[in-house]
């Protein structure tokens, strides 16, 4: 094949991969949107192996490759719960990070296989640059990633792990790394040691820069560490010289930092602190040592009858849904208190659960209709004309001290004004506070009933007294 | 004036590529902001065209077994083809079971 016809075809799955994105703006054009990005990765891939001398061996190395990989993929991909969705999805960027640093290896050592090798075999410097540049973003996308996995999945505490002179640290490996940049490329490529110093040190960058970043805040690592598998692979598109890799790390890189922009300003928070981290850990819980007041507790009969009693519901899941595993049992009181008349709609806080989007999820998987489902902008002046708002496994969204409390926090981070409604229902396991370790004054107002328990239980114990 | 280095060429598409995605992903509900997630991790995965190139190092050429870099090429790409097909497979059919999701309300 022409390098031309193939630098074209390479442009054209770009652009379909730029039509996947496109497709997601609404959820009728999304499942074609997904198509197209799968027959941009086909067309990439064809157009690869069209372009490379293959022999038998390479061959079958290569369908082994993909026969291993993809059915690992698709077994994991039809078996995973959508309530993992966040460990998965920073197990996949871990993938991504690792193939960067190996394909960079790959060109450092052998050039004229990618074609970019000079007259004498060596890397021009440019290149040498692009491939430390691609392996080191790649390496900390790897490592990040699996903090971030350990973290979501459970393995890990998510409370954020200090080290002392943690920032000098950070600043220090990231000093040493664009030293040994330097020498690689002074060297014209063939002190090979720098580039792996380089990405050991990456690896260990990875590590010291998520680690204190603490459970709540992952939102905006997931999207963070998105956004870096999009900027290795965008190196290495300029390494490669290859069009589709460079348009795609061009959007992936974008949509991840607007994720992690739009989580940050649900959380009302710069960028910046986030990475600094240590959110939730420092000060804020002995501020407010001990409960304020007294809860008021009921019982599932006196939620199931107060909500058939409503004109309208308003529910917000929080992490604490998916956790329990509490969407389907939701679904169903919602359907119940339908076929009572209620009028039953769903609030999402753009930073509720572990990912962006992670509550649409989970709801879409208990077959609600996404028109029910409404964001916090959309939902927010309605909460004054509802009767009831149920409450469900979140909190810090919740929270009025965000608005009303100066000296919270959390202050000036748009939340939920659930409070308005007539009454406010709170499913929750006990009155401790939430993951930024901040108390909620709304347990302890007169129309806030408490129902203490498993998301999942007390949902179904409503549901039965509803029946 | 000299000739453009193709470099050059290589950044602008880059830089406007980032403009479109900046346009093209603001357009996304927020509903699909996971879904978004899946399916950016799997055509980030078009890092498999390296692994390709990687995999088939030295393949026909004079030095096809001889160069120590060329192996090291043919195992560093044949795995990056492995983690990149998880990548590939896992992330379109995860979306594509996420997408199936989402219903409108029954009419």
């Amino acid at each position: 094949m022409s390098a031309n016809l193939a630098a074209i075809l390479y442009l054209a799955s770009g652009i379909l991969f730029i039509l996947a994105l496109r497709g997601l703006s609404s959820p009728e054009t999304a499942r074609q949107g997904n198509l197209f990005g799968m027959a941009g990765m086909a067309i990439a891939v064809v157009t690869t192996l069209l372009a490379v001398n293959l022999d038998g061996a390479s061959m079958a190395l290569i369908i082994g490759g993909v026969v291993i990989g993809g059915g690992l993929g698709a077994v994991v991909a039809r078996r995973i719960p959508m309530t993992a969705m966040p460990q998965l999805v920073a197990a996949f960027h871990s993938l991504v990070g690792m193939a960067a640093v190996l394909v960079a290896a790959a060109a450092l050592y052998a050039p004229e296989a990618f074609g970019i090798a000079n007259a004498v075999g060596d890397l021009k410097q440019l290149s040498l640059f692009e491939l430390a540049l691609g392996t080191a973003i790649g390496a900390i996308t790897f490592s990040g990633s699996v903090i971030a996995f350990a973290k979501l999945n459970g393995n890990m505490s998510g409370a954020p792990i200090l080290l002392p002179a943690r920032h000098s640290i950070n600043i220090g490996i990231g000093v040493a790394i664009a030293v040994m940049i330097a020498f690689l490329m002074a060297s014209g490529g063939d002190n090979k040691t720098a580039f792996w110093i380089i990405t050991i040190l990456a690896f260990v960058l990875g590590v010291t820069l998520i680690i204190p970043i603490g459970g709540a805040d992952m939102p905006v690592v997931v999207s963070m560490l998105n956004s870096y598998s999009g900027w290795a692979a965008a190196a290495l598109g300029f390494t490669l010289e290859n069009t589709a890799l460079l348009v795609t790390g061009a959007l992936v890189g974008s949509s991840g930092a607007i994720l992690s922009y739009i989580m940050c300003k649900g959380m009302n928070r710069s960028f910046i602190s986030v990475i600094l981290g240590g959110f939730g850990e420092d000060g804020s819980a002995a501020a407010n040592a001990g409960p304020q007041g007294t809860a008021k507790q009921g019982s599932a009969e006196d939620a199931a009858f107060v909500m058939k009693n409503a004109g309208k519901v308003i529910i917000v899941p929080g992490y604490g849904m998916a956790v329990a595993q509490a969407q389907h049992a939701l679904k169903e009181m919602g359907d119940l208190l339908k076929a009572e008349g209620v009028d039953v709609s769903y609030a999402i806080h753009p930073v509720a659960g572990r990912m962006p989007g992670h509550m649409n999820v989970l709801l879409a998987e208990a077959n609600v209709p996404y028109d029910e489902v409404f964001e916090l902008e959309d939902i927010n002046s309605d909460f004054s004309n509802a009767d009831v708002a149920f409450v469900i496994g979140a909190n810090d969204v919740t929270n009025p001290a965000a608005e009303d409390d100066p000296s919270s926090p959390i202050y000036g981070m748009p939340v939920l004004q659930v409070w308005k409604a007539r009454t406010v229902f709170f499913v929750k396991r006990s009155l401790g506070s939430g993951y930024a370790g901040v108390e909620n004054p709304l347990f302890f107002r007169d129309n806030t009933m408490m129902l203490l328990g498993d998301a999942k239980k007390m949902t179904e114990e409503i549901n039965k007294s509803m029946g | 004036m000299e000739a453009v280095d193709p470099t050059i060429f290589r950044l602008a598409i880059f830089v406007l590529a980032v403009f479109v995605g900046y346009y093209v992903v603001w357009s996304v509900t927020p509903a699909l902001h996971t879904p978004l997630m899946a399916v950016t991790n799997a055509i980030s995965s078009v890092i498999i065209v390296g692994a390709l190139l990687a995999a088939t190092a030295g393949v026909g050429g004079p030095d096809a077994a001889a160069d120590g870099g060329a192996g090291f090429s043919r195992i560093a790409g044949t795995l990056a083809i492995i983690l990149a097909s998880v990548n590939i497979f896992g992330g379109f059919l995860v979306t594509q079971r996420m997408l199936a999701m989402y219903k409108k309300k029954d009419k």
